[in-house]
């Protein structure tokens, strides 16, 4: 870890970065938030915003849950409630009945309400709040390595299932038609949405991770041409929101996660200006 | 029509890798299949061959079972009866390729893929967000040749008019070279023009590759002139043969009465 630090310091001779834990929150942004991005561009795609962050809020429950069965290690308990309620949203989308945002919106109150209720009940709310808003100040050299490993693992999966995905985006049934396991794909899908989530969700917060997710992804969805396009401006912009977002709160005194979120929100804003100029050149 | 096709390598050696080893399959036999869902009979003791080297047209009225025919051809969904598909000594094969090209592809038309990145997902492992690769690339134009799309390789999926959409899904139905080529009403959309060169390129296909080819359509000039056999259907086969015997027939008259003329 020391090796890296003082690369860290040759790279960014900055006064607030002589702080271990500024590098330890700098490290930590820089792997979840690509992993989060190259998700992002196909939850966009197959306008999944809506499920993502349910799925996000529904972390409130699983902290509940943790605590109800006394575990100690958050994290474990997180993602596996997380995957528990990204394939029961799926399944209850697949076999119908209401529309998928109602059944979504059913589920995201539900894992707010079951937190809220438990963690009040028990007493440790004040305990646990934290949650809401994330603290990537306190991330540990031992949970940088964790995040480290769910990017290798996640990168690698998502290299895996990215084309299937891809045709099922366009159309499920074409998809079908090649032979994709749509199926199988898609829980596969939800799992990994559901794991990188439930990874990120104590440094970023369950109120701001959706952002990360869909932020980076929508705003190269507007200039973005091609698939690969698309993949590496929402890495960039991704990347770029978590420095900046980064150094932005140290002189503003602020959260982390709301200047990131907020540094990609104007990265949106600009994308939406930067496709009415390409617009408007196109038709000239 | 008023454009003749391109002049084309006939060994096709450059094709060689979307082919594999063909399969030598010479007819699909459909015998008594039978189709219920949820107590309705959709489909009842439908009896018909399909040959390699002939475009077969199904007409019909809606809701005859056409789109339920071409689903259990596929094997999407349970049927009774047997769907066989024999080669030219009468033997069964097991495997025979499908390709399927749908009647419409409702899409989000807004989303950042390329015609390149939309084949190239269905030819590579390789995900298409690292790029796409040569030897790929030149693999997608093989691919886009067959259907004379070449040149919409760099486009934006969501950009394509109807006609060029067509010619891309029909491309994607290509690779592999399938032995039965399914077109679901795949005309819909497309300009006069524009679909009487898709079925242009279709018969090229259907000379070149002697593939069977199943044709959905209500478009009787566009049957009468390119299907070699029609199958009128109306959850049973109600007359079959060549276009004039069916067009011909009594059952076809009852059942399009206003088309009458038309195909006159």
């Amino acid at each position: 870890m020391d090796a890296v630090y003082s690369v860290m310091d040759t790279l960014l001779p900055f006064a607030p970065f002589r702080y271990a834990f500024m590098k330890n929150a700098l490290l930590a942004l820089l792997f979840l938030t690509p992993l989060l991005a190259l998700l992002g561009t196909m939850a966009v795609n197959k306008r999944m915003a809506f499920f993502s962050d349910a799925l996000g809020h529904s972390a409130l429950a699983g902290v509940g849950i943790g605590v109800l069965l006394g575990v100690s290690n958050v994290t474990v308990i997180l993602v596996a409630f997380g995957i528990c309620w990204a394939l029961l949203i799926t399944r209850i989308n697949r076999t119908g009945g209401a529309s998928s945002d109602t059944t979504i919106s059913v589920f995201s109150s539900a894992g707010i309400a079951l937190g809220l209720l438990i963690l009040s009940g028990s007493g440790k709310y004040g305990k646990y709040s934290s949650i809401l808003v994330g603290d990537i100040l306190a991330v540990t050299p031992a949970d940088i390595l964790c995040l480290g490993i769910a990017l290798a693992a996640g990168v690698a999966l998502w290299v895996m299932m990215y084309n299937r995905l891809l045709l099922m985006a366009i159309n499920p049934q074409l998809a079908q038609s090649r032979g994709i396991p749509v199926k199988a794909v898609e829980y596969g899908f939800v799992i990994l949405v559901a794991v990188a989530v439930m990874l990120s969700i104590r440094w970023v917060g369950v109120l701001l991770i959706n952002a990360l997710l869909i932020l980076p992804a929508a705003a190269a969805r507007n200039v973005a041409r091609s698939a690969a396009q698309h993949a590496l401006l929402s890495v960039i912009i991704s990347l770029f929101s978590g420095f900046a977002g980064l150094c932005a709160s140290v002189p503003l005194g602020t959260s982390v996660g709301a200047a990131v979120v907020l540094c990609a929100a104007v990265c949106y804003a600009l994308s939406l200006l930067a496709a009415r100029l390409l617009r408007v050149r196109l038709q000239a | 029509m008023s454009q003749t096709p391109h002049p084309y390598d006939p060994t096709h050696r450059h094709l060689e890798h979307l082919h594999g080893e063909h399969c030598g399959l010479c007819r699909i036999e459909v015998d008594h299949v039978t189709v219920v869902a949820q107590g309705d009979t959709l489909l009842q003791d439908v009896c018909l061959h399909l040959h390699c080297g002939q475009l077969t047209a199904l007409v019909g009225p809606n809701g005859a079972g056409k789109t339920t025919l071409v689903r259990a051809l596929l094997s999407q969904i349970p049927y009774s009866g047997r769907i066989r598909h024999m080669d030219d000594k009468e033997r069964v094969l097991h495997s025979v390729r499908t390709g399927y090209v749908p009647q419409q592809l409702p899409f989000d038309k807004m989303m950042p893929v390329t015609v390149t990145d939309f084949l190239a997902a269905s030819l590579t492992r390789r995900p298409v967000w690292t790029g796409v690769s040569k030897k790929t690339r030149s693999q997608v134009r093989d691919v886009l040749s067959l259907a004379q799309a070449e040149r919409l390789s760099g486009r934006m999926l969501g950009q394509l008019s109807g006609g060029e959409l067509q010619r891309v899904l029909l491309a994607m139905a290509l690779t592999p070279i399938p032995d039965l080529l399914v077109l679901d009403e795949p005309v819909s959309g497309v300009d006069q023009n524009g679909l009487y060169l898709f079925l242009d390129t279709v018969e090229q296909l259907k000379r070149r590759h002697h593939m069977a080819i199943l044709l959905i359509s209500h478009d009787w000039s566009l049957v009468r002139q390119y299907a070699d056999e029609v199958v009128l259907l109306n959850k049973t086969v109600l007359c079959e043969g060549t276009p004039e015997t069916v067009f011909g027939c009594e059952t076809f008259r009852q059942a399009f009465p206003a088309v009458k003329k038309e195909v006159e």
